[in-house]
């Protein structure tokens, strides 16, 4: 029933009902101070997006107001078709947007599987916590995750004693676990090296399709083995949007950087 | 190994945090230990036994508030004396002639029964008031409570407020609540005759298995989802909100068993103790419930039993030959336990059996950072 409706409705709108995430002229003001200043972004289904700008531009400040964390002082942001810029925040989650926090928000004194279990139970209203079964469907979903992120042999270990880049894995596979339609995924490879990066580019293109993504990372060669469409931000404001290649050799794009990267020799 | 391991650790309930008691084994010969201490025991024994048992269960309801949940209640009094006023105005009513008024009320010139006071006149309403009056007035407070996330230091200043409102009211509406000196002298409870050997030892029996009763449903409650929900909201409420859940409800459900357990703790208790009064519901003894319960170690449930027992045969003993001593033993041990041993009694015992005194003696002496 479900499907034939949303098949008819694919049939007579068909731009719309590609669209999962619209943001709509969306302002944050921080008691004067224009984090986000009339932002405008549209994500489709199972698409990847890069977002990037220089520090302070406002990355993490838009996954905040899409999530709920920081409110948005005007416009709106549209989730599948619903305005959903007012909910409360686990209103959002369940509607099907997950994010990861740019320090790793993983509950350090739970076991790793806990950590995934949690992020896997489907019914999240709290009566339905009263039990101690575990769904079949669950438990393989967590398994199937624990093998991605690598970390199955630390299933039982306290996720707070994990190294920071298994954190940053133990996150991802969190938000995935969620099965939201829109990952959210803030700086995913701080902290790593060259090798866990690219095993994180390639985690994560696996993830496109079945999930959208949204990245925001600053690792150029990350970015490339991502090989998504990027938006380029700055001081809250839309720069440029294009490919990794044509951000590269945009010269808008490195003034802003380079103005970054001055001020920070200055400083150094 | 690993396959093994991938079987069993998901549904291990997620015991991080939890220290359950010490080996199944020796809880069976504890309890029935316990069951026969009416044999065992002098009765002014059995009846101090009798009342730290009560106290225990309201012991066992913060480890489900603070140590799981993370929430510091400096009000639990408050249920407790709700829970010890509802059996008490019972007791008082079912002693009278139909028409008469407690004594008290009549020293204070009152010519009829306050109408609040009407309804404890039936067993069932005071049963039911036991464990529904603390029950729905800390559920509908948590709830406006945590709904705004307020939460940490100024959730427990907000509580110790109510614990002092609470003892101001009950001595400021003294005509009505028997004032300062609260409700005593009590003859009969549900057809039973208080002061007999058999009600002293039905009425512990009666404790005892009610703390046998609610340490496996805790035990079984914090085992389930919902004790693993409670913990990581206890650890990173934010992070669980953003993976869709709405923390208030869990902390409300574990309040509320907090103030369910603290209510059924009073009504016990004055039972055992044949009074109830401003002084057993105060801020005072709101914190030393707190302490039994930081001594014993707040994530285990034995070990809130055994703090809450170990505590107060202390202040029995000290307050009987210092008086002006208890408050100050007090804060030394609270002040002790929470620089040395932050898991309490409990912690110790885990301690020792994971890695022996020998350590533990060490970190005692040297002061080793954790
Ligand atoms: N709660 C807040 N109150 C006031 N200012 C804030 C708040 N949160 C963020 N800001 C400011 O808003 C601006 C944007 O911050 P944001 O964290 O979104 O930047 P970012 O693009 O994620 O930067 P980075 O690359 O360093 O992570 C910064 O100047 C920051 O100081
Ligand atoms: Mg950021």
């Amino acid at each position: 029933m479900s499907a034939q409706a949303t098949a008819s409705h694919i049939g007579t709108t068909a731009p719309a009902s590609n669209l999962l995430l619209a943001m709509d002229g969306v302002t944050v003001d921080f008691d004067g101070f224009k984090a986000l200043n009339g932002f405008s972004l549209t994500l489709d289904r199972g698409t990847l997006r890069v977002l990037i700008g220089p520090n302070g531009a406002g990355k993490s400040t838009l996954c905040d107001t899409i999530i709920g964390r920081v409110r948005a002082t005007s416009g709106r942001v549209i989730f599948k078709d619903q305005d959903i810029t007012h909910l409360p925040e686990h209103e959002i989650v369940r509607r099907g947007i997950c994010r990861k926090f740019q320090t790793p928000g993983v509950l350090p004194g739970l076991s790793v599987v806990d950590n995934l279990m949690i992020a896997a139970k489907r019914d999240r209203r709290w009566w339905s916590s009263f039990r101690h079964g575990v769904a079949a469907e669950e438990k393989a979903r967590v398994a199937d995750i624990l093998e991605t992120i690598g970390l199955a042999d630390r299933a039982a270990a306290p996720a707070g004693q994990l190294a920071h880049g298994e954190k940053q894995w133990l996150e991802i596979g969190m938000v995935v676990a969620t099965r939201a339609d829109l990952l959210l995924l803030d700086e995913p490879t701080a902290g790593m090296g060259p090798a866990e990066t690219s095993q994180t580019a390639t985690l994560i293109r696996r993830l496109v399709g079945q999930h959208t993504v949204l990245v925001i990372d600053h690792d150029m060669s990350f970015l490339e083995q991502l090989d998504a469409r990027v938006t380029v931000m700055h001081q809250g404001q839309f720069l440029k949007e294009g490919s990794v290649a044509a951000i590269r050799a945009d010269a808008d794009v490195a003034a802003v950087y380079l103005g970054r990267a001055k001020e920070n020799t200055h400083h150094v | 190994m690993d396959m093994s391991m991938r079987k069993e650790t998901p549904l291990s309930g997620g015991l991080a945090g939890v220290t359950l008691g010490r080996p199944m084994a020796l809880t069976l010969p504890v309890v029935v230990l316990a069951a026969l201490a009416p044999w065992l025991v002098s009765a002014y024994e059995l009846n101090l036994l009798a009342r730290f048992l009560a106290m225990a269960l309201l012991a066992m309801g913060l480890v489900l508030v603070w140590g799981q949940g993370g929430v510091l209640s400096l009000g639990q009094g408050v249920f407790f004396g709700l829970g010890g006023y509802a059996i008490a105005m019972h007791m008082k009513l079912a002693a009278l002639a139909d028409g008469d008024l407690p004594d008290f009320m009549v020293w204070s010139g009152l010519d009829a029964l306050p109408w609040w006071w009407v309804p404890f006149k039936s067993p069932l309403v005071a049963i039911l008031g036991v464990v529904l009056v603390p029950g729905a007035l800390a559920a509908l407070f948590s709830w406006a409570v945590f709904r705004r996330r307020v939460g940490g230091v100024y959730f427990a200043l907000i509580t110790q407020a109510l614990a002092l409102a609470f003892a101001t009211l009950l001595i400021s509406q003294q005509p009505s609540t028997g004032g300062f000196n609260g409700l005593t002298d009590f003859q009969t409870v549900m057809g039973l005759e208080l002061g007999t050997p058999a009600a002293a030892h039905g009425l512990y029996w009666l404790t005892l298995a009610l703390v046998v009763g609610v340490f496996v449903a805790l035990r079984a409650l914090m085992a389930s989802r919902y004790g693993l929900l409670l913990r990581a909201i206890r650890d990173g409420e934010n992070r669980i909100r953003f993976l869709g859940y709405d923390p208030t409800p869990f902390k409300v459900v574990a309040f509320t068993i907090g103030a369910v357990l603290a209510g059924l703790a009073g009504a016990l208790f004055t039972l055992h103790a044949g009074v109830v009064s401003p002084a057993l519901v105060g801020v005072v003894p709101s914190i030393e419930m707190v302490i039994w319960v930081a001594v014993g170690g707040r994530n285990s449930l034995a070990g809130a039993i055994a703090g809450t027992l170990a505590v107060n045969l202390a202040k029995d003993g000290v307050s009987s030959a210092f008086p002006d001593l208890w408050l100050y033993a007090l804060g030394l041990v609270f002040v002790l336990v929470v620089t040395l041993l932050p898991g309490g009694l409990a912690g110790l015992v885990a301690d020792a059996g994971a890695t022996g005194w020998g350590k533990r003696l060490k970190t005692l002496i040297i002061g080793e950072a954790k």
